[in-house]
């Protein structure tokens, strides 16, 4: 059964037929309305890159896709200044810090607590996860003043951390995992959900408990949620420029990418060709950890668990 | 090995809401016990009870000896093959099949032996290191039972297991099914939908409607004397022909016929079953006639079943496959007096 529906269905008319042409014709309009969105998203980007390796003056005069006809006149030399000029190395390191336990934390939290939604009955378990649902809506600066007060008061600062021999990101991984945590446990707690019950019932007579369940069923079988989760979280607290510069402020040995990013147009005033260079340089971390989990995103993994 | 005992069982899910009525029904240790009724019946939810799955809301389930009402599903020393094989697709058959061992933590050498072993009786030796969606259906089926193997369980639950088979295939399975319980000689429990396979499989089987148990029997009992019009329509393919009578004394009045029943009762108002092989060109002393104007004719090659109208009635025949009928015709067919049902019209209770 599953071997017939998962051939691609080729098409039965006749050719040159109306209904031929009509296929035909609708596959084409949808390749070119796909292609068309795909080349507007990526035009900005490209914009960037080709702006990142010409000369100020060529920056400053004429837009970058003149920059496309010959002459050619690229050049690396905003990518070199920019490496030497800024504090990008301690940037990225920072970035690092803060983003992998900041994904770490929520995805974790938010699978057990999506589990416990979507499969453990509790008593006001749906009014609970309506609320957290309804947590998304609350914009995040109305959290600033009252979670600094919090931070300031429980001595969550960079430097009275750094003084109690704590790593100064804390605020920052607490920051992320709260405000990450709402959308993560909404996507997976749907996901979970859609897993077929008989799977859980087969399990618990089986004789595995909740936590065997958990980490021998549910987390096998929702990689691809969880990946894509992964994903959005890490790219969230990765271009975070806001939340850094609220709860740490920049503190250079804190302070990520994003806020280093904009002091070089602060220190360098108008040499924002700078700012291209390293924009398209901290993009790099972004695109491998996507390249690197999309293989995750694997249609029917759930393919032969239930029906014929 | 275990008998299952179901006492007063109730199942009710809000208090307009019950499922199961008051269901007692005693099975026997290594018995093929048959629950078959039409979807929404309430014979899942009377496995599902057993399993663990749900709760009892009045009565005991007891298997054994030992009631069951508040012991986990994992401690019922059952096992139970789901409609939809429930395999866990990211596992390989062998680990599918290890999984409720491991569990037990029972030792490697045995999970080993046993789901050896399993796969052995299933034929499913060469495929142990595949993932289920490189199964076919068929072989889904047998790694479903295999999982259910190897606990060897006390009780077997299997829930519509051959609804999700091709026809020929959901044959070739009924018989291994009854093959394996022989070999395994344990309690199965078998839900289905389909009056074919309870009539094939079952020892016995218990008929339930709307979350009242109709009848337990035998096939061959529930088959020539069922207790209600219920029963007696749902069990028989073609079903069985319902033709409304007067009886006075032994004879019983139809629109288009009239015959004598095998004994006495109340003059009054009823429901005359028979089934369509009681109705047949063979005419003889121990037959009633009556003229049908056939409407339809279905040639089998073995059979052939005339549908038509008798009077005002709808019956169904099963002739001689060699009898030469034609749409339109009007044949004179003899009814056999000795297999007639005859039901009250307002409790449905068979008199006969």
């Amino acid at each position: 059964m599953s071997v017939a529906t998962a051939t691609r269905q080729e098409s039965l008319a006749v050719p040159f037929s109306p209904r031929w042409l009509a296929e035909r014709l609708s596959g084409a309009v949808l390749h070119v309305v796909v292609i068309g969105l795909t080349v507007a998203w990526m035009v900005p980007a490209i914009g960037l890159l080709i702006t990142s390796l010409r000369l100020p003056s060529d920056i400053a005069n004429s837009g970058w896709w003149t920059a496309l006809s010959p002459p050619f006149k690229f050049t690396v030399d905003n990518y070199s200044q920019m490496l030497q000029a800024s504090n990008l190395g301690q940037g990225f390191f920072n970035s690092f810090m803060i983003s992998i336990p900041a994904v770490i934390i929520p995805v974790t939290i938010a699978a057990f607590a999506a589990y416990a939604f979507s499969w453990m009955k509790f008593p006001g378990r749906d009014w609970i996860f309506l609320a957290l649902v309804g947590l998304l809506a609350v914009p995040l600066q109305l959290t600033f003043i009252p979670v600094t007060t919090v931070f300031v008061k429980l001595g969550f600062t960079p430097d009275h951390l750094t003084a109690i021999g704590l790593p100064p990101f804390i605020p920052l991984w607490l920051a992320h995992a709260g405000y990450g945590l709402p959308f993560s446990i909404y996507l997976l707690a749907n996901f979970f959900r859609a897993l077929p019950s008989d799977l859980f019932e087969s399990a618990e007579i089986d004789g595995a408990g909740m936590l065997t369940v958990f980490f021998r069923i549910v987390v096998p079988l929702s990689v691809p949620a969880i990946a894509s989760l992964v994903i959005f979280q890490f790219l969230w607290v990765w271009n975070d420029l806001l939340v850094a510069l609220i709860y740490v402020g920049g503190t250079p040995n804190v302070a990520p990418v994003t806020v280093s990013l904009v002091n070089l147009v602060g220190s360098y005033g108008q040499n924002y060709q700078l700012l291209t260079a390293a924009a398209f340089f901290s993009m790099i971390v972004p695109l491998v950890v996507f390249l690197s989990l999309q293989r995750y995103f694997v249609r029917g993994i759930l393919a032969g668990s239930v029906k014929g | 090995m275990a008998s299952v005992t179901y006492d007063h069982v109730v199942k009710r899910y809000t208090a307009d809401v019950t499922v199961v009525k008051d269901f007692n029904v005693e099975i026997k240790d290594k018995e093929f016990m048959v629950l078959v009724g039409p979807s929404g019946c309430g014979k899942s939810t009377a496995l599902r009870m057993l399993a663990g799955l749900e709760a009892i809301t009045e009565g005991q389930i007891r298997i054994g000896d030992r009631v069951v009402n508040n012991v986990a599903a994992k401690d019922r020393d059952i096992a139970m093959v789901f409609q939809s094989y429930a395999l866990y697709p990211h596992m390989s058959v062998y680990d599918n099949m290890a999984f409720p061992l491991q569990m037990q933590r029972m030792p490697k050498s045995d999970i080993d032996k046993r789901v050896k072993n399993a796969s052995r009786i299933l034929g499913l030796d060469n495929f142990l290191k595949r993932k289920p969606r490189a199964l076919s259906g068929g072989q889904r089926q047998r790694v479903a039972l295999g999982r259910a193997i190897v606990r060897s369980p006390k009780v077997f639950l299997l829930d519509e297991p051959l609804s999700n088979l091709d026809a020929k295939l959901r044959g070739q399975t009924r018989i291994e099914l009854q093959k394996l319980h022989r070999d395994l000689e344990t309690t199965f429990i078998y839900v289905t939908h389909d009056q074919v396979e309870a009539m094939t499989m079952g020892d016995r089987i218990a008929i339930m409607n709307a979350g009242i148990l109709q009848q337990v029997g035998t096939p061959g009992d529930i088959y020539d004397h069922p207790a209600n019009l219920f029963v007696a329509g749902f069990i028989g393919s073609p079903t069985m022909n319902f033709v409304p009578v007067t009886t006075s004394d032994s004879t019983a009045k139809a629109s288009g016929f009239e015959v004598k029943l095998p004994k006495s009762v109340p003059a009054g108002k009823g429901t005359l079953g028979f089934r369509p092989e009681s109705v047949t060109d063979r005419i003889s002393d121990q037959t009633g006639t009556l003229d049908m104007k056939v409407d339809v004719v279905e040639r089998l090659g073995s059979d052939q079943f005339l549908y038509g109208q008798v009077g005002s009635d709808s019956v169904t025949a099963r002739v001689d496959p060699k009898m030469k009928v034609e749409p339109g015709d009007t044949v004179h067919l003899g009814l056999d007096t000795r297999t007639l049902h005859l039901f009250d019209s307002q409790t449905e209770q068979a008199l006969i």
